[in-house]
């Protein structure tokens, strides 16, 4: 008891100090944007190679040193403005680097949150920001960097409505989101804006980059001009993603983007740069050119503003623009269970047996006690495992309770497990049920302590 | 005809999650050479374990599946009817959406 006060004195004292922190970050980020201002107007008098002020000289002396980068090359960064559309595992290095590289003007677009789960790839965001929006930790932590280059922050998601007025500020735009229709969204608007779009992917181990619409090359229409099924856009939220797979296609977007703002070398347009982290092997393969045939950029009938504003990539692509999970509803209310009634069944010691239908590495993280893991995709082949387990708890306890034994079916968020029940209904198990909103409900609604992943 | 076919992208779970297969393909006819048509037709059977659709949409590849003869779009070499030869590496990679 003692400890739980203790707790909650604790976490009152964090609160309090936080807000009181956070007025202190606000004023100081006023006096940031001033003293920015201040030295702009107090170097305009006095400027050195390319109208390099003094201070830049310094800081960016080690470019200035290379040959093929130069005086030129960031004079170029400093008149150039680069938008960063996702601030998450892609966005996160990739915004420290062009924060620190000398742009004129860097803008962070993002509508989501910090969490827990992201810390492990979203390097720009810290324990302290878990919580706040991620356009705020991530412009907070660009100007502890760099208070030369102006930061913007756009804390709300990026749409057909918004994008024109919010891209149209920038030469050179990052896509760093993690869903379909953002990609051709994206794409679209750099093509009726006529920008470069520096586009990188990553899911699990493997990484994928390219650079769309510069120079005549090809946008991201012109390679998917259909797009795939939904079945196949893998998120890192499901399929997992080993941390710094991002962090290397982050830190080469900011390359080209530098690259592209600084007009210097070769940037990746008509090639794309494939990284498997697993095998440690990266292939830079050649791609398609503009196809006069594209429905955003071809010859016969390009993109209009008009157009872009009015389409609608979410039925385009059949998924979100955000990434909240999928919630199926596929049985009767009757065929499923909430996790307060199965926790109820469970305290009345009623006779049941529970299939978790995750993957095995899922169900190896955390599981319910007395569960029989058997995967979605092998269930077909494991009828019979569920058959003899039901026997048996019949045989152990349904026996003495003289009741029947339940079948119930869970998954980490309640999808899986309804498909499987419709599949169980199918052969012959009639009384199988769901757990509605899986495991995830069990840790909201019965134990905090039970972890979610 | 000798040759290396990897799958990436997540295109590898189709096919037991090996990525890289070096195959022996058999040509019906030595005279005639072997069409991407013909080899796509080959994974298809030999190759792809579940889930065929995620693969193939009619008689080509699924949209959002890139196809890389030799490191190269297969747009640029004439996609189905690409002529493959002895040792050629053939990529198909799913397309990232991810970050």
């Amino acid at each position: 008891m003692a400890g739980s006060e203790e707790e909650s004195r604790i976490i009152r004292e964090m609160e309090s100090l936080n807000e009181s922190k956070r007025k202190i970050d606000d004023e100081i980020r006023v006096l940031q944007a001033r003293l920015l201002q201040i030295r702009q107007n107090n170097h305009s008098s006095k400027t050195y190679g390319n109208n390099l002020p003094a201070h830049h000289i310094y800081r960016y002396s080690r470019h200035l040193l290379l040959p093929s980068f130069g005086v030129e090359g960031q004079a170029n960064l400093l008149n150039s403005s680069v938008l960063v559309v996702g601030a998450g595992g892609l966005g996160s290095p990739a915004l420290l680097y062009l924060a620190a590289c000398g742009l004129g003007r860097l803008g962070i677009v993002d509508h989501d949150v910090v969490e827990l789960n992201n810390l492990h790839r979203q390097i720009i965001h810290s324990e302290a920001y878990i919580g706040r929006p991620k356009v705020e930790s991530a412009a907070a932590a660009c100007r502890s960097i760099n208070s030369t280059t102006q930061i913007v922050e756009y804390k709300e998601a990026l749409r057909a409505t918004n994008a024109l007025e919010i891209m149209s500020k920038y030469d050179v735009i990052l896509d760093a989101t993690d869903n379909a229709p953002s990609r051709y969204m994206i794409s679209d608007c750099c093509v009726v804006l006529g920008k470069p779009l520096v586009s990188g992917a990553a899911v699990g181990l493997e990484g994928q980059l390219t650079v769309y619409n510069y120079n005549g090359g090809p946008c991201y229409r012109c390679l998917f001009p259909t797009p795939p099924p939904t079945t196949a856009c893998q998120r890192c939220s499901d399929s997992g993603v080993l941390g710094v797979v991002p962090g290397i296609i982050g830190c080469l977007q900011a390359l080209e983007a530098v690259k592209i703002s600084a007009k210097v070398g070769d940037p990746l347009s008509g090639r794309m740069l494939l990284l498997d982290a697993m095998s440690a092997r990266i292939r830079i393969v050649k791609i398609r050119g503009r196809s006069p045939q594209c429905e955003a950029c071809g010859d016969t009938s390009p993109l209009t503003r008009q157009q872009f504003q009015k389409f609608d990539y979410e039925s385009f692509t059949q998924s979100p623009l955000s990434t909240t999970p999928l919630k199926l509803k596929l049985l009767p209310g009757d065929a499923r269970i909430s996790s307060t009634e199965f926790n109820k069944k469970i305290k009345d010691a009623e006779p049941y047996v529970l299939v978790d239908v995750r993957p095995s590495h899922h169900y190896k993280i955390v599981s319910l006690p007395r569960s029989l893991n058997i995967p979605l995709s092998s269930l077909e082949d494991r009828l019979p495992e569920i058959s003899s387990a039901l026997k048996k708890e019949q045989e152990c306890r349904g026996l003495e309770s003289g009741r029947g034994t339940a079948l119930y079916v869970v998954c980490r968020r309640g999808n899986d497990s309804q498909r499987a029940v419709e599949y169980l209904h199918k052969m012959g198990f009639s009384t199988a049920k769901d757990i509605i909103g899986g495991l995830e409900s069990w840790t909201f609604d019965i134990d905090p302590n039970f972890p979610t992943y | 005809m000798k040759l290396t076919l990897e799958f990436g992208g997540g295109l590898e779970l189709l096919c037991d999650s090996v990525k890289i297969h070096n195959v022996d393909v058999d040509q019906k006819d030595v005279e005639e050479k072997l069409t991407m048509k013909d080899l796509l037709v080959w994974v298809g059977k030999n190759l792809i374990k579940e889930r065929p659709e995620m693969f193939m949409k009619g008689d080509t590849v699924r949209p959002g599946v890139l196809v890389l003869v030799n490191d190269c779009d297969w747009e640029l070499s004439g996609q189905l009817d690409t002529l493959l030869e002895e040792k050629d590496v053939v990529v198909f990679i799913s397309t990232l959406h991810g970050g």
